[in-house]
Order: C-alpha cells, then sequence, then structure tokens
C-alpha cells in the first residue's frame, strides 16, 4: 500500500519543492501551470509567501526537518487527492532577502470552491504542523524567531 | 541503545541514551537543564514518524527526534 502510494505521487508528479536560497516564483508559476496544463482543472489559486521588510532584518532564514515535513505534505496530497484537488508546494531553505519569496502552495481543482477552501486549511495546517524552523538574519547573525513560532500538534509528551 | 536528535534552533548535539520507552528518554532529559526547558514546548518524532504516545517501546537504533516550534512560510 506504501509502496503503491509513492508510485502514485511519481506519476502524479506531486513532489513538495526545495530550493536554497528565495524561490523565483514566476518560474514555479509558470512549471505548475504547464505542469496541469492538460488535467482539466477550471482553478489555480497560488498562495506566495514574501519576506516584508521590518525590524530591521535583512532576510528570513529557514532550516527544514525534511523526512517529516515530506511525510506532512505527502498526507496533504492524499486529503487533496480524495477530493478531485491537486496541492503542490516549494519552500526555500537557507536565508531568504526582504522582498523575496520563501514560500509558495498551491491548489488546482476542478471548481473553485475546493481550491479556495482548501488552499485556506493548506496554508493554515503549514504554518501549524510543517517541521520548518525562521530565523531573523541580521547584521549576518541568524536569531530564531520563537516570538512568531507555534509548538506543533502533541507538543509536550516528554515534559 | 536508542538516538536523540535535537532539531532546529535547539542546538545540542545528539545524545544515546538506553531506553525501553519514550517514558524512559522523557526522565532522562529532564535532568539536562539545557534540554528540559525546551521540553513543554517541543513534539517528537520516532523514526520520522510524529507521536503522542509516551508508552511507545523503542528498540537499539530507532531514532527520537525533538522538534521545537515552528515558523515555515
Amino acid at each position: 500500500m506504501v509502496i503503491e502510494f509513492l508510485f502514485y505521487l511519481l506519476y502524479v508528479g506531486a513532489k513538495m519543492e526545495l530550493y536554497n536560497g528565495s524561490l523565483d516564483v514566476e518560474q514555479i508559476f509558470s512549471k505548475w501551470l504547464h505542469e496541469e496544463a492538460e488535467s482539466n482543472y477550471g482553478a489555480y489559486i497560488p498562495f506566495v509567501g514574501t519576506i516584508r521588510a521590518e525590524d530591521g532584518i535583512e532576510a528570513l532564514s529557514f532550516d527544514i526537518y525534511e523526512p517529516v515535513l515530506e511525510a506532512w505534505f505527502n498526507s496533504w496530497v492524499e486529503k487533496a487527492e480524495k477530493l478531485g484537488a491537486k496541492v503542490k508546494m516549494a519552500h526555500a531553505i537557507g536565508d531568504v532577502p526582504v522582498h523575496t519569496s520563501s514560500y509558495i502552495s498551491a491548489v488546482f481543482s476542478p471548481k473553485r470552491r475546493v481550491a479556495l477552501e482548501l488552499i485556506d486549511e493548506f496554508v493554515e495546517d503549514f504554518k501549524a504542523n510543517a517541521p520548518i524552523w525562521k530565523y531573523d538574519v541580521k547584521e549576518g547573525k541568524r536569531i530564531y524567531a520563537e516570538d512568531r513560532s507555534t509548538p506543533m500538534s502533541g507538543s509536550g509528551l516528554l515534559a | 541503545m536508542v538516538i536523540v536528535e535535537f532539531l532546529g534552533p535547539i542546538g545540542e548535539e545528539s545524545l544515546e541514551l538506553e531506553a525501553k520507552t519514550l517514558h524512559d528518554v522523557a526522565e532522562q532529559l529532564q535532568k539536562i537543564d539545557t534540554i528540559s526547558a525546551w521540553l513543554d514546548k517541543c513534539a517528537v518524532a520516532v523514526n520520522d514518524q510524529m507521536t503522542s504516545d509516551l508508552s511507545m517501546e523503542l528498540k537499539s537504533g530507532d531514532r527520537v527526534s525533538i522538534l521545537p516550534p515552528v515558523c515555515g512560510g
């Protein structure tokens, strides 16, 4: 069953994308659009996260724990598939300067309603449970963004 | 021995511990000052599967990951 699902992921091209540094938004938008050009989806709703200049930061920086992120993403692929939809995601690793993008996700679906609802749930669950750690970069130093971070589901088990 | 690794900003080296369950891991980590302060806000994965079962049995070579608060995007 697990192996069948992995083949399914390969077949539909549902693989999360990780890039070193800022995302090339236009290239990723265009790639995803082309990947689904013949899939007969009526709606394509992307979400783009861009680093804002605030509190004197030069950049944000990200650490990712890939095995758990992949399992999290694959559970969303499966959830979307049951609704006839498809999710995609790209994220940056390392430093991402202000005014560039660190995160893009998207939902494709036959009709708009499923995609509009799913992009909301998908992005919110991403913020709460994707194993990614954010740091402010100031004067070249990385400072953990603790006050903006959220404990994942099930936190405190070992306390 | 199980391997305990601390992800993201925790910044501690991995440890090898004798433990039969996650409860055993918890008891030992609570005694380490630099780690115990993180525990109430950290989630846990065993061999990359998230878990919420403190009685989960562990075998030698299992990898326990400690995941601090997240903020992707």
